[in-house]
C-alpha cells in the first residue's frame, strides 16, 4: 500500500514539475474554459438576461470541454518520448501509476473551476456563496467521476489512431450521469429556492458513481494499457 | 524482487499485427556476460523484439525466460531486473537530466535517488549540464542521459535500441567501455544497432534479422560487415 | 450457417410474418388505440439492446479479465446487435410519440436513457473501426464502463426527467395484450440469437483467416 501511495507522489509530483516550467496546459486550457463560457453565453443570454439554469450548465459544460483537451494534451506529452512506455516499464504498480495521473488531472481541473466558479458568479449573477459547501461537494464529486473515467480513456488511447477525436466520442456518453447529476445540483442550489436535499440526492449520486468508476478503473488500466 | 537470471532463453517468438508479421519464430538464447546484437535493415523487427524483451509487448505466440521465469510471473520484480534505451529515449524534455533521472531513479526504487544521479551524470561528462532542461540537449546528450536512465538500477538485462546514434567519437567508446563494464559484472546486453563497425569485436553473439525471421546465430571470420552482407545475401 | 440458425432464422422470420395478424388480434389499449400497437416491435427491440449490452460488456469483461480471445469476437457481435436493436427502439419509439401526442422526441426518461447506452454503443464501434491495432483490448474497456454505466444512466436521467411533465412511452399493460407481446419477444429472440452467433462466428472466421495468412506465409 505505502508503495502505492509512493509511486502515486512521485507521478503527481514529476507532472506537477514538469507543468511548472512551461504553464502552457494550465493557460491554454483556463483561457479556452473561458472562451466557452462566452460564446455559450452569447447562445443562451437573451436581452441581457440569462435563461433559467443557464449559469449551472455553463459551468459544466465549461469544465467537461476544458477537461477534455487538459486531458489530451497531458497524454500527448507522454506520447512525445515515449515517456508511458517508461512508466509502464519500470517496476511500479501500474494502477499507481493511473492514480498519479488522476490526481494530477484533479488539480489542474480544480483550478480551472476555482476561475470558473467566480466568474459565472460575476457573469449570471449566481449565487456561489449561499451553499458553498454543497457547490463544493458536487464540483469535487463532479469533477473526480469525469476525470476517472477521462484519465484512463486518455491513456488508453495514447497510441491509438484517430485519438484527438475518439477521447470526446468516447468520454461523454459514459459521462452523462456526471453531466446530469453535476447541472441539475447545481441549478438546485442556484435557483430563486434552493433544494439542498435536490443536491444532496445529487452529491450521493456523483460519490457513489466515483467509486464505482475509480474503482473499475484502478482494475482495468493493466489490463488496458498492456498491449 | 526477483532473483538474478543467467540467462535469456527466447522460443519460437512471433509477433503480428493484422496481417503484417513483425516476428516470425525467433529463437536463440544468451548467457550472463553475452553482448548480443540485433542486426539487420529498417523495419526487420529488432524494436519489437526488444518491446517484448523488456516484457513492454506479449509476444502472439512463444515465450521468453529470464532463469526460470516468464514475463508473466516476473511481474514488477522482474521490470526491476531490466533496464532499457528505448527509440525514443525516455526521457522527459521539460526536466532537467538530473531531475529526469532522479525521478525515474526514485520511481525503481533506487535508493539515494538524487545523488546517484548526480554521480552517474558526472560520469557520463555531462555534471555541467545536469540542471538543464533536457530539451536544450543534442540527440547525442540526450542519449547519455538516457543511457544513464537505463543503467542507474543497475539491471541485470540491458537492452539498447540504436544506443550509438548521434554519438561522437569520444562518447562512442565511452559507451563501448561501459557496457564493457557492465559485461564484467556479468549483466546480459541485447542491442540492436545499425553501426556494424564499432560494434565489431564488442559483441559475443551476433543475430541477423530480416523480415522478422532470425538469419543467422554465430560468430565466425571477416568483419561483421561482410558476415552480415552475406547473411542478408542469402534470405 | 449452422443447422441451429438455419432453424431460429426460419422460425424468426415465419413469426415475423405472421405478427401483423397476432398484433392486430390484440385488443386496443383504451388511451392511444391504434398507434399504441407499435409497442409490440418497440419493447422486445429494447428489451434485446439492453440483453445485448449486458452480453457485450460481460463479453469485454471476459476478453479483458480471463484473456480469452474468443470473448472479443462475441462482444463484437454483441455491440453491434446492441446498435441494431437500439436503432429500431429509437425509431419506433418516436414514432408512436409523434402519433400519440404530435412531437417526435418528448424527453422520455427510458427512451433518453436508451439514447445514451445506444451512443455508448456506437461509440465502441467507431473505436474498433478507427482505433487502428490493438483497438480491441481499448473497446473492451470502453464496453466494460458502458455496462457498469447503465444504472447510473438509468437513475439520473430518471430523476432528471421528474423534474419535468411526465410523459411516458410504455405504460402498464393489461392482461390481454400479454399474448402477442410474448410472441413477438421469442420472434425478434430468436432472430437475435440467430444473428448474434452468426456474427460472432463471422468475426472469429475472419481472426482464423488472418492466423492461416500468416502460417502461409511461413511456409
Amino acid at each position: 500500500m505505502s508503495n502505492f501511495l509512493r509511486v502515486a507522489v512521485l507521478v503527481v509530483r514529476k507532472d506537477l514539475m514538469v507543468e511548472a516550467r512551461s504553464l502552457e496546459v494550465v493557460s491554454t486550457t483556463l483561457f479556452f474554459a473561458l472562451t466557452v463560457v462566452l460564446v455559450f453565453a452569447f447562445g443562451l443570454v437573451r436581452e441581457g438576461r440569462p435563461v433559467d439554469d443557464v449559469a449551472a450548465a455553463i459551468l459544466w459544460i465549461a469544465t467537461a470541454f476544458s477537461g477534455t483537451l487538459a486531458l489530451g494534451r497531458t497524454f500527448e506529452r507522454e506520447r512525445q518520448a515515449d515517456t508511458l512506455r517508461a512508466l509502464m516499464l519500470a517496476p511500479a504498480d501500474r494502477p499507481a501509476i493511473y492514480a498519479g495521473k488522476l490526481v494530477g488531472m484533479l488539480l489542474l481541473m480544480g483550478l480551472v473551476e476555482l476561475v470558473l466558479v467566480p466568474l459565472i458568479g460575476l457573469l449570471f449573477q449566481a449565487p456561489i456563496f449561499d451553499h458553498p459547501l454543497h457547490l463544493a461537494a458536487l464540483l469535487v464529486a463532479g469533477t473526480t467521476g469525469f476525470a476517472a473515467v477521462g484519465t484512463l480513456f486518455a491513456a488508453m488511447l495514447v497510441r491509438a489512431r484517430s485519438r484527438d477525436v475518439m477521447l470526446p466520442i468516447l468520454l461523454y456518453p459514459i459521462t452523462v450521469p456526471v453531466m446530469i447529476a453535476g447541472v441539475r445540483g447545481t441549478a438546485a442550489l442556484f435557483q430563486a429556492r434552493p433544494d439542498e436535499a435536490l443536491a444532496q440526492f445529487w452529491i450521493a449520486l456523483l460519490v457513489f458513481f466515483d467509486v464505482v468508476f475509480v474503482t473499475l478503473a484502478l482494475w482495468t488500466f493493466e489490463p488496458v494499457m498492456t498491449e | 524482487m526477483i532473483e538474478d537470471f543467467d540467462r535469456l532463453t527466447v522460443t519460437s517468438l512471433s509477433r503480428h499485427y493484422g496481417r503484417r508479421k513483425a516476428l516470425s519464430k525467433v529463437t536463440f538464447s544468451c548467457s550472463s556476460g553475452d553482448i548480443a546484437g540485433l542486426l539487420g535493415p529498417n523495419g526487420a523487427g529488432k524494436s519489437t523484439l526488444l518491446a517484448i524483451l523488456g516484457t513492454l509487448l506479449a509476444p502472439s505466440e512463444g515465450g521468453v525466460r529470464y532463469g526460470d521465469v516468464t514475463a508473466e510471473a516476473g511481474g514488477a520484480g522482474l521490470r526491476a531486473r531490466i533496464g532499457m534505451l528505448g527509440h525514443d529515449l525516455f526521457l522527459y524534455p521539460e526536466l532537467t537530466a538530473h531531475e529526469n533521472l532522479t525521478f525515474f531513479g526514485r520511481l525503481y526504487g533506487v535508493p539515494d535517488a538524487a545523488s546517484r544521479a548526480g554521480a552517474a551524470l558526472a560520469r557520463a561528462g555531462l555534471g555541467e549540464r545536469a540542471h538543464d532542461a533536457v530539451s536544450g540537449f543534442s540527440r547525442g546528450m540526450r542519449q547519455r542521459v538516457a543511457l544513464e536512465r537505463a543503467l542507474l538500477h543497475q539491471p541485470r538485462l540491458l537492452l539498447l535500441d540504436e544506443p550509438f546514434t548521434g554519438l561522437d567519437q569520444a562518447s562512442t567508446a565511452a559507451l563501448v567501455a561501459r557496457l564493457k563494464e557492465e559485461q564484467g559484472r556479468g549483466v546480459l546486453t541485447v542491442l540492436a544497432t545499425h553501426d556494424l563497425d564499432v560494434v565489431d569485436g564488442l559483441l559475443t553473439r551476433e543475430l541477423f534479422l530480416r523480415n522478422g525471421r532470425l538469419m543467422e546465430v554465430g560468430v565466425g571470420e571477416g568483419s561483421l560487415r561482410e558476415r552480415y552482407r552475406a547473411a542478408i545475401a542469402t534470405a | 450457417m449452422s443447422r441451429l440458425n438455419q432453424i431460429e432464422l426460419a422460425l424468426a422470420g415465419a413469426m415475423l410474418a405472421v405478427s401483423p395478424w397476432i398484433i392486430n388480434a390484440a385488443p386496443y389499449e383504451s388511451t392511444m388505440g391504434l398507434v399504441q400497437k407499435i409497442f409490440y416491435y418497440h419493447m422486445p427491440s429494447a428489451w434485446l439492446f439492453l440483453i445485448a449490452a449486458l452480453v457485450a460488456g460481460v463479453s469485454s469483461a471476459i476478453f479483458l479479465f480471463g484473456r480469452k480471445p474468443t470473448a472479443d469476437a462475441w462482444a463484437l457481435a454483441a455491440a453491434e446487435m446492441a446498435v441494431v436493436f437500439g436503432i429500431i427502439t429509437l425509431v419506433t419509439g418516436p414514432l408512436w410519440a409523434r402519433k400519440a401526442w404530435g412531437i417526435w422526441w418528448v424527453w422520455d426518461a427510458r427512451l433518453t436513457s436508451s439514447l445514451i447506452l445506444w451512443m455508448i454503443f456506437v461509440a465502441y464501434l467507431l473505436l474498433r473501426r478507427y482505433g487502428g491495432p490493438g483497438s480491441d483490448k481499448l473497446g473492451a474497456g470502453m464496453a466494460l464502463f458502458g455496462l457498469a454505466n447503465v444504472p447510473f444512466i438509468f437513475v439520473s436521467v430518471n430523476v432528471w426527467r421528474t423534474l419535468h411533465p411526465q410523459t411516458s412511452v410504455v405504460p402498464t399493460l393489461p392482461v390481454q395484450m400479454g399474448g402477442p407481446l410474448w410472441f413477438c419477444v421469442f420472434a425478434f429472440l430468436l432472430l437475435f440469437l440467430a444473428l448474434l452467433s452468426m456474427r460472432a462466428r463471422l468475426q472469429q472466421q475472419r481472426v482464423r483467416i488472418e492466423q492461416l495468412y500468416l502460417a502461409e506465409d511461413e511456409a
